[in-house]
């Protein structure tokens, strides 16, 4: 009965705290010439992303270890399209990026303010006070 | 967890815009500096970036999520370098000229400010990082 407590948010979580990653590689190469940026289109990810139903992770080459890793959902990184492209070929765009990581910022926290607030739920149904 | 990457990824920018920013101050350190030789002319030198592939960490079908950055080499620039006549210079050449190195004051201040900005943006990159996984260690505390 509690292997779904979290709800979405559990893979929230994850997915939020993967983009961040993301984000914060286009920020550190955001001088670097040639670099393009990347994103995980979020939305989509979610929206295979059942609640019951965990994503596969891909095993495209023999040496790639299969992975039974329950609640981690697997996203596809995506280019960036610049408004407008630089000359040295870098594709990231400062605001851009800035906007987007202070964004994931506030949805992680939002998930993990839902998470905390199912387990006070929890401690709460079992101490009974 | 790609949280933890933030702090790799973040600290190989803060140390490539630290180097930036050293080759800068070198650069405006040397912008008057003269010689008569024109070949041993200080010339103005900028860091040259790469993106570093990570091939441990394919968490993402096989593509890198995380790509610090590092820095390739330093280039010194090959603009021509002004000649200026000063016959009284300890360093003139033969008919009295020496030559001034190739700096450009107004473009090694610009970098700057862009290094500058860089190097704010990773250190708070970093920052946000570790506010989210304090918060996420503290869960349901």
């Amino acid at each position: 009965m509690f292997e779904n407590v979290f709800g979405i948010h559990e893979q929230a979580l994850l997915l939020h705290g993967q983009r961040i990653g993301v984000l914060a590689t286009n920020l550190a190469n955001a001088d670097t010439p040639g670099y393009k940026a990347r994103d995980i289109d979020f939305s989509a990810v979610l929206a295979h992303t059942d609640e019951s139903e965990t994503l596969p992770m891909l095993v495209t080459q023999g040496a790639h270890i299969a992975m039974n890793d329950a609640g981690s959902p697997s996203a596809e990184l995506k280019y960036r399209n610049p408004y407008q492209a630089s000359l040295d070929g870098n594709t990231v765009e400062m605001p851009v990026e800035q906007a987007a990581f202070s964004e994931t910022n506030v949805r992680y926290q939002a998930s993990l303010a839902f998470i905390n607030s199912d387990i006070a739920d929890l401690k709460y149904a079992i101490a009974g006070q | 967890m790609s949280l933890f990457n933030v702090f790799n990824v973040a600290g190989s920018a803060l140390n490539a815009e630290t180097i930036r920013l050293n080759t800068t101050a070198s650069n405006l350190a040397n912008a008057e500096s003269v010689n008569g030789d024109e070949s041993k002319v200080y010339r103005a030198r900028h860091p040259v970036f790469q993106a570093m592939m990570n091939t441990a960490d394919s968490s993402f079908d096989g593509q890198d999520a995380s790509i610090g950055v590092r820095v390739l080499g330093v280039v010194e620039s090959n603009a021509p370098a002004a000649m200026r006549y000063q016959p009284d210079s300890p360093v003139a050449n033969k008919d009295g000229y020496v030559y001034m190195s190739n700096v450009n004051s107004i473009e090694e201040m610009t970098n700057m400010i862009s290094a500058n900005r860089s190097f704010a943006t990773n250190v708070e990159a970093i920052n946000t990082a570790r506010d989210l996984l304090l918060k996420t260690i503290s869960m349901g505390h």
